[in-house]
């Protein structure tokens, strides 16, 4: 069941300047596995140590958050494009 | 710096983001730095910021010395450089009140290649303007020069 994922610009450097990768997944969690596998030095930019998405990394099957999904246990069908979404932010100290 | 990255604008452009950092003074100002990037041929050749896309903060709690983009916001942003034949090549952000240098949450919130212009506004008025990128290893930004093109850009 092959999914595509669309690779954000700031992150293509660590996929072979690639735009988008296609896998089997099952669901949103295996893709992201597959993806960090294929290319090991996106994981940093898309998970915590702890293997956790970071705050700031959005991902949408089609149109949808997976927030409002099941999120990474999004199921996942053939056809499907999964894309991850940045948010941006900072700031400049602790007030 | 060797092989140290640089980002050009116009001095307009450049007044902009100075100006909105003013304009939101005290909270934070934000937008999306649109433009174009032509290092896939040479590392040391320039991006250039064609044109801007000023956002609201979204950080109601905290805005004085918080910003956010939401990730519709960035897809407005990508959409609105589309249009110009652009891409999103970076974001600027104003530090009121504090030095034009990232804070770790900048760092911890950033992400690598996007070029990321922060604005020092102290007082209500715009200072030093700096321009930095996140290293690959996410445990630091780089410096990466602002150069001011002063020809007029089309």
């Amino acid at each position: 069941m092959p999914v595509k994922v669309i690779i954000p610009t700031p992150l293509r450097v660590y996929a072979g300047k690639r735009a988008s990768a296609e896998f089997n997944a099952g669901t949103v969690g295996e893709a992201l596995k597959h993806l960090t596998t294929e290319y090991a030095d996106l994981r940093k930019h898309l998970f915590t140590e702890d293997g956790r998405l970071r705050s700031f990394v959005n991902v949408y099957v089609n149109d949808e958050d997976i927030r409002y999904l099941a999120k990474e246990n999004t199921a996942t069908k053939d056809g499907d494009t999964i894309s991850i979404i940045p948010s941006i932010a900072g700031g400049c100290c602790p007030l | 710096m060797a092989g140290e990255k640089t980002l050009w604008i116009s001095g307009q452009l450049a007044e902009k983001i100075r100006a909105h950092g003013a304009e939101t003074y005290p909270h934070e100002s934000c937008g999306a730095l649109l433009g174009r990037d032509s290092e896939a041929t040479d590392d040391n050749s320039a991006r250039e910021v064609l044109a801007l896309f000023p956002l609201v903060n979204r950080r109601d709690d905290s805005p004085r010395n918080r910003f956010s983009v939401t990730a519709e916001d960035v897809l407005d942003a990508d959409r609105a450089a589309q249009k110009q034949g652009l891409e999103v090549i970076g974001w600027y952000h104003s530090h009121p009140d504090h030095p034009a240098r990232p804070s770790q949450y900048d760092q911890d919130h950033a992400w690598p290649w996007y070029s990321y212009v922060i604005v020092s506004v102290q007082n209500g008025s715009p200072q030093e303007m700096t321009s930095w990128r996140l290293n690959d290893d996410r445990h630091a930004f780089s410096p990466e020069g602002i150069k001011i093109r002063h020809t007029a850009t089309v």
